[in-house]
């Protein structure tokens, strides 16, 4: 992000302005009719544990589905080809399907508000205290981030200059989140979700008539820059080959398959928020998996809109930027109408990332910081005060990191894949915690400072100079695989030194130890077939299997 | 933190809940037809330099249609299975 370029100025009429501004209305709509809803903390920050699988799976979807998603996938689609699917196949679904068939029942069963909170009932308060700080912080900065994308977009395609699109931007996010909590944001998401599919369709349709369908693409990129490599996922990814990721398939399997992925997808807080707003333990395990299937398709519009961008674009790469693949063929495509609709879609997409940051950080700073730290024993009504004004917090620090980054992009811009990789450690400290009972609360704790530090290190290191990893891509993958192999070699050396939980405490919290008051919240049709989340699990990954076939 | 732990919130009179809930299909729904609704006369009214920018094709008329049929089925869906959280446990 950062670098779409000007001169990209969309040619938008009234028409497409009464589109965007029917879509903002409605969200504003949807904040105050949620408001009306909101009776109790866990309304406001859990949508009271009552959404449908299909509501919170799409959202789990969305709340990714922000401006690294659109813009950045179709990029890496123009620079890297088919290979980009990985990101998806690989580098997402596993993970999601892992979340949902084994890691959410411990979640959703526990009945906690966060993942900082979890840890507390695993490990300790320090551990809590650790994870719940970081996380705050990462996602101000992120949405931050998400914010001064938002505005560099809109800047680009509608000529609106910074300050104003960032204050815009951030008074609509606010105005929604304080409104009506985590069932604003996840209805958005939903909403989000299908809007901006009917803007990204149309634009595929149209680009691959444009290039003479799936085989004149095919011909076209043979004849592009990417050459033969560039309609392939796994060839040349042999240790040693050349491909156009320039990554081998350790690198894609265990690096960004595993560490990165697993990371990710299962600790992120921000996305597993959205599967504990579930009505019951099914839906909330169907959450990630819900979100498997379409999550196996998007590249369609994302790689393939990037892949038709490279052909029809010459100076994509060059006087462009990668990341202006899409708006350059929306400005190209798409007449007043369908453009409207398209531009709603991705001014959406990024709201829904940052308001899925700041209410994940609203969550945490209120039950994990607030709570734990100043004001125990309240009112449940004083937490949900304290979550609004928190939400005001959250965005005016977001709008301060928007102008922080505004000042060093590049920065910015690596300090979010960074944020993902502090995710490697706390994926090491849940793995081992949920399947080995003896680890200690202190080797939660000093084995998560140690793999944050160590992958703090690696990227002072690489950036200094002292490591040489070649490409940013390949120093996450090496510095995420450092701080998991650290996180768990710290966390059995503390075990064997520290004394345990005993088992009663650990109930619920660690496979093995059943919980006794365990009761069973499934509801009707939940035993069929088609919502069992393992049959479902497993599907995604076999269809996942499936659809590189034609891709080897 | 017990205290927040109820995940099975008792049914409170809450009918504005119940309606809300479904709600989110009926948001859809409709703004998907009005979306499908303008769209697709603009489509009607395309000049021909748009329809040459869109290769030949009335891209807003069959996104308007099929936004249209999208958001209808929604709405058909709402209507005919309403959210009962009030019978879901049972």
């Amino acid at each position: 992000m950062g670098t779409v370029a000007d001169g990209l100025r969309l040619q938008v009429n009234g028409l497409d302005y009464l589109l965007l501004a029917l879509y903002f209305g409605t969200v504003l709509g949807i904040g105050f009719i949620a408001r009306m809803t909101v009776r109790t903390s866990s309304d406001f920050f859990l949508s009271g544990r009552s959404l449908p699988a299909w509501i919170t799976g799409l959202a789990f979807l969305s709340a990714n589905l922000g401006a690294t998603e659109i813009l950045g996938m179709a990029a890496n689609g123009a620079q890297y080809g088919a290979m980009t699917v990985h990101y998806y196949w690989i580098g997402a679904v596993p993970a999601m399907v892992f979340l949902g068939i084994v890691m959410m029942p411990f979640y959703y069963r526990s009945g906690v508000h966060s993942v900082p909170e979890f840890l507390r009932r695993r490990f300790n308060r320090p551990t809590q205290q650790l994870n719940a700080v970081t996380f705050a912080v990462a996602q101000v900065l992120i949405a931050g981030i998400n914010l001064y994308a938002l505005a560099l977009v809109m800047r680009a395609l509608l000529g609106w200059p910074l300050p104003p699109a960032i204050v815009v931007a951030a008074a609509f996010v606010l105005a929604y989140i304080t409104l009506g909590g985590l069932s604003s944001a996840i209805y958005n998401e939903v909403l989000q979700f299908f809007v901006i599919l009917a803007g990204l369709v149309p634009l595929t349709v149209l680009g691959l008539i444009k290039v003479g369908g799936p085989s004149g693409l095919a011909e076209k990129i043979r004849a592009s820059s990417l050459g033969e490599g560039g309609l392939h996922a796994w060839h040349g990814t042999g240790v040693g080959s050349e491909n156009p990721m320039a990554a081998n398939w350790i690198g894609i399997i265990f690096g960004l398959g595993f560490v990165l992925s697993f990371g990710y997808w299962t600790t992120n807080f921000a996305e597993v928020q959205r599967g504990l707003s579930a009505r019951n333990t099914n839906a909330a395990r169907l959450t990630p998996i819900v979100a498997a299937y379409p999550k196996l398709m998007i590249p369609a519009v994302t790689v393939i809109p990037g892949m038709i961008a490279l052909v029809l674009f010459p100076q994509l790469g060059k006087a462009n930027d990668y990341n202006d693949a899409i708006p350059l063929l929306m400005n190209d495509l798409l007449p007043s109408g369908v453009l409207g609709i398209a531009l709603t879609g991705l001014i959406a997409s990024f709201m829904a990332g940052m308001a899925a940051n700041v209410s994940g950080f609203n969550t945490v700073f209120t039950y994990d910081l607030w709570k734990a730290n100043v004001a125990k024993d309240r009112p449940d009504a004083y937490y949900i005060k304290v979550g609004r004004w928190v939400t005001v917090a959250g965005v005016a620090g977001g709008i301060g990191t928007a102008f922080i980054a505004a000042g060093f992009s590049n920065i910015m811009n690596y300090m979010q894949s960074l944020f993902a990789f502090f995710n490697a450690p706390l994926f090491a400290t849940f793995i081992v915690g949920l399947f080995w009972r003896r680890m200690t609360p202190w080797a939660g704790f000093w084995g998560l400072l140690a793999g944050t530090l160590s992958a703090m290190a690696s990227y002072v290191l690489y950036k200094a100079g002292v490591l040489d990893f070649g490409t940013d891509l390949n120093s996450s993958f090496w510095g995420a695989g450092i701080a998991f192999v650290v996180d768990v070699a710290v966390s059995v050396a503390v075990t064997f030194m520290t004394a345990p939980k005993p088992a009663t405490e650990l109930a619920g919290l660690v496979r093995g130890i059943k919980s006794d008051d365990l009761v069973d919240d499934s509801i009707a049709g939940d035993k069929a077939w088609f919502r069992s989340p393992v049959v479902l699990g497993v599907g995604a990954l076999a269809l996942g299997a499936a659809l590189y076939l034609p891709l080897l | 933190m017990t205290t927040d732990k109820t995940p099975d919130t008792p049914m409170r009179r809450r009918p504005a809940l119940l309606t809300v809930l479904s709600e989110i299909r009926v948001i859809i729904g409709a703004l998907f037809c009005v979306y499908g609704v303008i769209v697709g006369v603009a489509g009607l009214f395309d000049s021909k330099a748009e329809l040459d920018k869109a290769q030949g094709v009335n891209i807003n008329l069959w996104t308007g249609l099929a936004m249209l049929v999208f958001g209808a089925a929604f709405l058909l869906w709402a209507y005919l299975r309403p959210a009962r959280r009030a019978e879901d446990g049972s």
